[in-house]
């Protein structure tokens, strides 16, 4: 929806070739797929559950500041791991594969306060198809924020470095407020569904027991150290919320990434379906640490055109994708966290501002402008 | 208050405390096999019976509730990181004093668990573990003749009944294409020797296959005797037949070892067995179309694989992934994505 389409130069044969070449790479990963990945799965999986029990367990005696350091940094870093590298993989399907009941896309349940079933259909269902459509992708902008230039500016937006601020430090509340689309639904009509209840019904059970664990048992459990153990667990959720706010705003908003429009989509090939993600999408470079503690989200392009391969394959596969991209000449938009977190914010500041409209109209507008 | 409500109270505490998951998440990384916890079992030893086929020692979890002779139990291995479910009949006697069970497998040409459980099986590995089931099963009143009627690994539930109780007076006729093929050899030739058994080993590669007209011959006295068969359909078929034409269906006790062989086809009835539908599908109409063409309540989501939402049991058949041409089998927990699954044959779909 930029004046300028990147994928103009390519023909629709070269986009149904494209989509077959991403096919036979998915279907390669996907024949290879096997005890490794598994293994690696439960690895990751025991490790966090360790993790989280030695930091809370360290976090007793967060009475003596060291004990706070270390419990609340392993906490953070617990609570980041089951969000990112397990909670969101799994809740894609990714590990579906297996036939392990206990690591599978419909029991799973994560640390956060919106219900994986309801996660998983305003993320993987909504945001998976529609990604980057504006008026079908909440996830632009999350129904807060303008994020391209051709949104309808309102002065509502002069605030939105504040409201994603404020969104970034409460982010799981955010995303389970986004998952029962709250702006839509507040109006009098809508709130009374029964539907709409019972889900708001349901997020409010989980926050409660969220709350409940966090804030109240633990620090109970602490006795004396009930209020630095409160802060602890705070400041860790605190922290895991900055985290994955941060990495989740690199996935589709730096400078280079493309928004669609509605009509856009309309019959969309299968080849058009993976060039929508590929220019829809961002990566973060990084080392296999970063890598690891973003859930592989760095690979956000890999993960937008094969959502429910195993993340710990995202890093091979990148390598062949990014060969495509040299090939069709199509911008792989990736860089480092600060300057894809930069950017981001950049455009988010930018937007909070009208801006002129773009003077090259696209064809499908001067169309448009035709019929009109 | 009593003992269970304190302990169900101190449950619930421990809940809240490591919600969302539950305290097993935790126990299990310490305890996978201590009482409460899903049944699991860990292999602790593999010894190999014949060229093809071999005992597992298996140390069930806590709960194991024990089984009674000629049971089978089904497990779950994990093989190239996927769980596969299959029954075995157990071998071991009910009285073991070290609490261990054994099942004997025979490996089957392309048998995906049963290849693994024979060559590739690991000491130290978990399985998951039902309770044992089945009621091919010794009375409780004890007969006072006895016949065992084998082939094959149909040997191994009837192993199950000869370690477990001693009758007085007992003949087996196992049937296997070579001596060396024959299960358990050596302890039966033992029991022999000792005069707990009169076996007759028929070996069909030599032999040609047992003609069940020849009993008269092998056991004359097969009409007084409470018999157990266990082997491949054509031999049960074949016993049924002959028991019933002497009018002592009564004593006759089979057991089928029913393997699941899916043919995969391309399209194939498929019915939905929760409402009750059933409507015939070609094998490129994704499932959820069916479902939605002949008025079942299908879940959806994206309709093109990627967001898991409609996800759904497959009961019964098999049904091909249609992007990648995957066949996927019907076992107990298998689910299936109907937006990219076509019918492969006839299925069960519940919904």
């Amino acid at each position: 929806m930029t004046a300028i389409d990147p994928t103009a130069h390519l023909t629709s044969e070269q986009i149904e070739e494209l989509g077959r070449e991403l096919d036979a790479i998915r279907d390669e990963v996907i024949a290879d797929r096997g005890e490794k990945d598994a293994a690696y799965i439960r690895k990751v999986i025991s490790a966090q559950r360790k993790l989280e029990l030695v930091s809370r367990g360290v976090l007793l005696f967060s009475i003596f500041p060291p004990a706070w350091l270390i419990g609340t940094a392993g906490l953070s870093v617990a609570k980041i791991m089951d969000n990112m590298e397990i909670g969101h993989n799994i809740l894609h399907g990714q590990w579906d594969w297996m036939r392990d009941p206990k690591i599978h896309s419909t029991t799973w349940e994560w640390d956060h306060v919106s219900p994986s079933e309801q996660w998983k259909h305003s993320h993987n269902e909504l945001h998976h198809t529609y990604t980057n459509v504006i008026g079908k992708d909440n996830d632009l902008g999350y129904g807060i924020m303008r994020v391209d230039e051709d949104q309808k500016w309102h002065p509502f937006h002069l605030g939105q470095p504040l409201w994603n601020f404020i969104n970034a430090c409460f982010f799981e509340y955010g995303i389970a407020a986004y998952d029962l689309e709250l702006g839509k639904n507040l109006n009098k009509r809508r709130r009374k569904s029964p539907e709409f209840r019972a889900r708001a019904k349901a997020v409010g059970r989980k926050i409660r027991k969220q709350v409940l664990k966090d804030y109240v048992i633990h620090p109970l459990l602490s006795g004396p150290s009930f209020l630095p153990t409160l802060g602890a667990t705070f400041t860790a959720n605190l922290v895991r919320n900055l985290w994955t706010h941060s990495v989740i705003m690199c996935g589709h908003f730096p400078e280079g990434v493309q928004v669609f429009e509605r009509r856009s989509i309309k019959g969309e090939t299968r080849g058009q379906w993976y060039l929508r993600q590929m220019m829809g999408s961002a990566n973060i470079s990084g080392s296999k640490a970063m890598h690891f503690m973003t859930g592989n989200l760095s690979h956000q392009i890999e993960h937008h055109l094969f959502p429910d391969l195993p993340s710990n394959r995202y890093a091979e596969v990148a390598v062949k994708v990014r060969a495509l991209f040299e090939k069709y000449e199509l911008e792989y938009v990736t860089g480092p966290l600060p300057k894809q977190v930069f950017s981001a914010w950049h455009k988010v500041f930018r937007l909070s501002l009208p801006n002129k409209k773009p003077k090259v109209e696209t064809p499908d507008r001067e169309q448009e402008l035709v019929a009109a | 208050m009593t003992s269970t409500a304190l302990r169900s109270r101190a449950w619930k505490l421990l809940e809240m405390v490591t919600t969302p998951l539950l305290p097993s998440d935790y126990l299990d990384l310490v305890s996978p096999l201590r009482a409460g916890a899903d049944l699991r079992g860990r292999i602790e030893a593999v010894h190999p019976e014949t060229g093809d086929a071999a005992t597992i020692v298996i140390r069930p979890g806590r709960g194991w509730r024990g089984h009674t002779a000629g049971q089978y139990v089904r497990i779950g291995v994990d093989i190239d990181g996927v769980r596969l479910w299959r029954a075995y009949s157990l071998t071991s006697p009910t009285n073991r004093l070290d609490g261990r069970i054994t099942i004997t497998v025979k490996a089957i040409p392309d048998g995906k668990v049963s290849n693994h459980l024979v060559r590739r099986a690991k000491p130290g590995t978990l399985i998951q573990l039902d309770q044992p089931t089945g009621d091919f099963v010794l009375p409780q009143a004890k007969p006072a003749k006895v016949l065992y009627l084998t082939a094959g690994s149909g040997i191994t539930p009837v192993m199950g009944m000869l370690r477990d109780i001693a009758f007085d007076d007992v003949v087996m006729i196992h049937c296997a294409p070579q001596p060396q093929d024959v299960i358990f050899r050596n302890e039966l030739h033992g029991l022999v020797a000792d005069k707990k058994l009169r076996l007759t080993e028929v070996h069909t590669d030599t032999d040609g296959m047992l003609d069940i007209a020849r009993l008269d011959e092998l056991v004359p006295d097969w009409t007084e005797r409470e018999t157990w068969a266990c082997g491949p359909a054509g031999l049960l078929d074949a016993a049924e037949e002959h028991w019933s034409e002497h009018g002592v269906q009564e004593r006759l006790h089979t057991e089928r070892f029913r393997p699941s062989i899916v043919v995969a086809g391309d399209g194939g009835d498929v019915t939905f067995s929760t409402t009750g539908k059933t409507v015939d599908a070609d094998g490129a109409t994704p499932l959820l179309d069916i479902g939605e063409e002949a008025g079942v309540l299908m879940p959806s989501g994206c309709r093109m694989g990627i967001c898991f939402g409609c996800v759904t049991p497959l009961k019964a058949g098999a049904v091909r992934d249609l992007r990648t041409g995957e066949i996927t089998e019907a076992e107990p927990g298998v689910l299936i994505q109907t937006c990219v699954s076509a019918a492969a044959g006839p299925c069960d779909i519940e919904r």
